[in-house]
């Protein structure tokens, strides 16, 4: 079965999601990650979306949850290089992910996750 | 009685043929009194328009008889067709352009009625098929010269469109997209699309949108930029609205839109220096000697 992989860099994971998503998939994300989450104890979460062309009302909800999430086992979410065709669904669809910080790409995430543990 | 329409076919063929230099200067005349407009068009090209078009007819009436659909027609109607297009486009207006084919009634009814002039029962028959033939092609230039106003007036919808959408970069990192004109859904959708294409392409954190030349402001096109805004949020941009005039801002509170998540400003600088500033660029005056003595 295909599998989302979650890398571990130092005190951040990293999520890179290659291929279009489906419910299952997305599901099974979300079981891994917050697993991954608790184990390592990681402040941070980057879910790089760039090659994700594709997104329904249950993917963008799926996004918005695993923030949450995240965030309640202490960890900041941030959601990167989001494409504009994404970006105008989600927004037509009525989800515009509160609480969901986002950056143009990796690099921008990392620094504005760096940024935000160093305010800790 | 299909028979009956080919004989006055073939009739019609002659009495154009025998009779074209006369018809051609009745119908010249009738042109002239009615709509003739030569500051639009010299008489010489009208002329020569007015012949080669009766030239058409007399050959296609005698090939093909009243059957407009034929093959035989087909010249006829291509001239027609570059008749009325051009006339769109030199400003004739419709009845105009309906004209060149209706003033044709006269001189060649005044023909047929004097080659039937003994029979009243073929003259009726004859008076009404090619009645039916002259309305025909006069029905069918009309069409033409709406169709090509419409050419023009979708090409010119798509110019604005086109124009009206220009981001522009001003610093590296910092997008503006001057709107101007009023903000319904289509417009919107290509202003939001090559915003967050521009974003993507240039790597930019900030986008100024920019309504100074937009000159209501209304809920639905406060909803489409506050779309545009979350869209560019979600991409991980931010986006600062500048050139709110002082009317917007009474309307925007007046009709309860809650704008209070979006950074607003009253002028492009002033959003301009509040991007640099969030990128931590700062500017200072250079303090210049050389002008001091100058002005000493």
């Amino acid at each position: 079965m295909e599998k989302i992989p979650i890398l571990r860099m130092g005190d951040y994971l990293l999520v890179t999601i290659q291929v279009d998503m489906h419910d299952r998939l997305a599901m099974a994300l979300q079981d891994d990650l917050t697993k991954r989450i608790s184990e390592t104890s990681a402040h941070g979460v980057l879910i790089d979306i760039s090659s994700l062309e594709m997104v329904d009302s249950f993917i963008g909800r799926m996004l918005s949850n695993i923030a949450g999430m995240s965030r309640v086992l202490d960890a900041e979410t941030v959601v990167v290089g989001m494409q504009p065709a994404v970006a105008i669904t989600l927004v037509e669809l009525g989800l515009s992910l509160p609480g969901i910080r986002t950056a143009l790409n990796v690099d921008a995430g990392m620094e504005l996750l760096r940024s935000s543990m160093n305010g800790i | 009685m299909a028979v009956v329409s080919k004989n006055d076919a073939a009739n019609v063929a002659e009495i154009l043929r025998s009779h074209q230099n006369s018809i051609l200067e009745e119908w010249l005349k009738a042109m002239t009194g009615a709509t003739r407009r030569s500051d639009l068009m010299k008489e010489s090209e009208l002329r020569s328009q007015a012949s080669r078009f009766l030239k058409l007819i007399s050959d296609a009436t005698e090939a093909a008889g009243y059957d407009t659909h034929a093959p035989a027609w087909s010249a006829t109607k291509e001239m027609l067709n570059e008749i009325s297009s051009s006339r769109a486009q030199q400003g004739f207006t419709p009845s105009e352009t309906a004209t060149f084919v209706f003033s044709l009634k006269r001189p060649l009814f005044d023909r047929v009625r004097a080659a039937y002039a003994g029979d009243p029962q073929a003259l009726t028959a004859a008076l009404w098929s090619t009645t039916e033939l002259v309305d025909g092609l006069g029905l069918y230039t009309f069409e033409m010269f709406i169709k090509t106003r419409e050419e023009v007036i979708r090409r010119q919808q798509e110019d604005m469109l086109e124009l009206s959408t220009p981001v522009v970069k001003l610093w590296d990192g910092v997008l503006a997209l001057p709107l101007i004109g009023t903000l319904d859904s289509a417009r919107t959708q290509v202003v939001m699309e090559s915003l967050l294409q521009s974003i993507v392409d240039t790597n930019s954190k900030i986008a100024i949108i920019d309504i100074t030349g937009v000159p209501t402001v209304d809920t639905i096109t406060a909803q489409h930029l506050l779309k545009t805004v979350t869209a560019a949020r979600l991409m991980g941009a931010e986006c600062i609205i500048s050139g709110v005039r002082p009317q917007i801002a009474q309307t925007i509170v007046h009709l309860g839109i809650n704008l209070l998540d979006v950074t607003t400003k009253a002028t492009l600088a002033d959003a301009f220096l509040l991007s640099l500033k969030k990128m931590g660029i700062t500017f200072s005056r250079e303090k210049r000697d050389d002008q001091k003595t100058d002005q000493k």
